[in-house]
């Protein structure tokens, strides 16, 4: 299909041309189209029992006992939401720390020594996340502070951990993307490095960093494998960090294998439920990444 | 990985449901699906028999005992696994105990607590009873450990021990027998229960009711937790699964259960 120059060619190269576009519109369609496969199919498979048991029962019930016909998400919800604060409250001080110490106070070759390494840690898969957290972080964590181990702060730490790529390569990208006259003019104003940093670099690459913590953020929602390993997946509301959780994903993969009937489409409705929690998230963040991109 | 199984299962019994139409129901294939516990042990049966009987094909599939009932209704495989014992409709299937499963409930090896009362096991399950301090051993918070929802297992668990009590759902939770044991083997205050074939040196399985969780205490009724292997069949077994369900029910058959720590019928 590769289009051949000839010269006097023109009707031809113009039919070539519209046939490639047209298939790369095909292409790219498709893409978009499994999006939408996967979409009707969850909602077509997981609201009818949202419904038929009513909306506030589903979302607001905290007793998960799918063989007595019960299907509370409430503790899910609050899990998937505290394994994930706890993750960002971990993974954006270090994250952000790192990406500032790589652009602005590192020389070239270091930068070019770390950088490919912290971009390697995105490559390791969750289960060795989950197995150094089983076997490292867990017990560490019951003989320190009490407990059984498998809590919201290992999983915390672990998903903090494995968003750090994310928010550090995309963090350095864009403090990187900064004009270098920003950085000039600021130092020839007297600021230091650091009010530099604080006061120029940080307001101007604000969109990219917002985006690199939106995209950790949604790397620890949909994080299953590493969650069920450390979390204990105990289907109730967390009493403290110490206390095991269960978070939606978890409560899909953990229960998919003997699911039949009804609590097969009740872990439907828990996709729908993470569903809307993943496009909640993302539209709150990026409506303020663009309210402050508009206030220089 | 567990959560992969379902659509293995699905396709695997699609290719077998399409492969059984292709070669008009032969009596050279014979495909088993259900309980998840019985399957390993299914999985050797199989190897044997197919062994002594070249040319003959035994798929064994997972699935879980209400998939493998669901399939064997529907005749998707001729023999369904069932770990559980039949309810409502499904006693009108014919069903055989190929072998029975103690049930073992495991603390940690250094747990000075060895011997509970079952009446205890449910009230610590219900999370009543909080502390190994109101059970002889050091006063400190009970980790409790069950399965998930819809495994056998736990469906065993619930109907021998728990009757119409829940397990409460503070509860540690897992997916298989395996990190079940993992984790009671390495938190010196976790409780949990598991096949007893699957007990090993890294954990106890505990007295219960003053009966240690032996062969002969189940054979002479003292434990009380075991439960049925079934095999299960639209009316009376006949041509290949018979034969199959023969072997397995054979001094042969029944020395592997044995050796793979399960309990034979006799």
């Amino acid at each position: 299909m590769a289009p051949q120059a000839k010269p006097g060619g023109g009707n031809r190269l113009e039919r070539n041309d519209r046939l490639v576009r047209l298939a790369l519109l095909v292409v790219a369609f498709s893409a978009v189209s499994v999006l939408l496969v996967i979409t009707v199919f969850i909602v077509g498979q997981g609201t009818p029992i949202m419904f038929r048991y009513g909306l506030k029962s589903f979302l607001a019930g905290s007793a998960w006992y799918p063989s007595e016909k019960l299907f509370g998400l409430w503790p899910m919800i609050v899990g998937s939401l505290a394994v994930t604060a706890g993750a960002l409250v971990i993974g954006v001080p270090l994250g952000l720390s790192c990406a500032i110490v790589l652009t602005e106070f590192s020389s070239k070759r270091v930068r070019g020594l770390i950088k490919p390494i912290v971009e390697l840690l995105a490559g390791i898969p969750s289960v060795v996340y989950g197995f150094m957290g089983v076997i490292i972080l867990v017990p560490f964590i019951r003989e320190t502070f009490g407990g059984p181990g498998l809590s919201v702060l290992a999983a915390s730490v672990i998903l903090g951990i494995m968003i750090l790529p994310t928010i550090i390569s995309i963090s350095v990208d864009s403090l990187q993307a900064v004009p270098p006259s920003y950085r000039e003019g600021s130092i020839a104003l007297g600021a230091t490095r650091w009010q530099t940093v604080k006061m120029v670099l940080f307001p101007a690459a604000r969109s990219g960093i917002i985006a690199s913590i939106i995209l950790g953020m949604g790397r620890a929602v949909g994080e299953t494998m590493a969650t069920i390993m450390v979390a204990g997946n105990a289907a109730e509301v967390p009493g403290s960090l110490l206390a095991p959780v269960r978070t939606l994903t978890s409560n899909i993969a953990l229960e998919m294998s003997y699911a039949t009937g009804e609590h097969r489409e009740a872990l439907f409705a828990t996709g729908v439920v993470l569903f809307v929690i993943i496009m909640v998230l993302n539209t709150i963040a990026n409506a303020t990444s663009a309210k402050r991109r508009k206030q220089p | 990985m567990t959560r992969r199984r379902c659509p293995w299962l699905l396709l695997a019994l699609g290719v077998a449901v399409f492969s059984g139409c292709r070669i008009g129901r032969s009596q050279d294939e014979l495909t088993l699906a259900g309980s998840t516990s019985i399957q390993p042990f299914a999985d050797r049966w199989a190897e044997i028999f197919m062994e002594k009987r070249p040319g003959m094909g035994v798929d064994v599939q997972g699935g879980g005992s209400s998939a493998g009932i669901q399939a064997c209704v529907s005749g998707a495989c001729q023999i369904g696994m069932s770990s559980r014992d039949l309810k409502g409709d499904e006693k009108q299937l014919y069903e055989i105990v190929v072998a029975r499963d103690g049930l073992a409930i495991i603390v940690h090896p250094s747990n000075p607590v060895r011997a509970l009362a079952v009446a205890a096991v449910k009230q610590i399950f219900a999370g009543d009873l909080l502390s190994w301090g109101l059970l002889g051993g050091e006063a400190r918070p009970i980790t409790v450990v069950t399965r998930e929802e819809g495994s056998g297992t736990r469906g065993a668990f619930q109907e021998l021990v728990m009757g119409k009590t829940r397990i409460y759902s503070g509860a540690i939770t897992q997916d298989s027998n395996g990190t079940v044991r993992e984790i009671v083997a390495h938190d010196p205050a976790a409780i949990g229960f598991i096949s007893l074939g699957l007990v090993n040196d890294q954990v106890r399985a505990v007295d219960l009711d003053g009966a240690a969780a032996t062969e002969e205490n189940i054979r002479n009724g003292s434990y009380k937790l075991v439960r049925p292997f079934l095999f299960i069949s639209r009316g009376e077994p006949t041509g290949l699964a018979k034969e199959f369900i023969d072997f397995v029910l054979s001094a042969e058959g029944q020395a592997l259960v044995k050796e793979e720590g399960l309990l034979p019928i006799k």
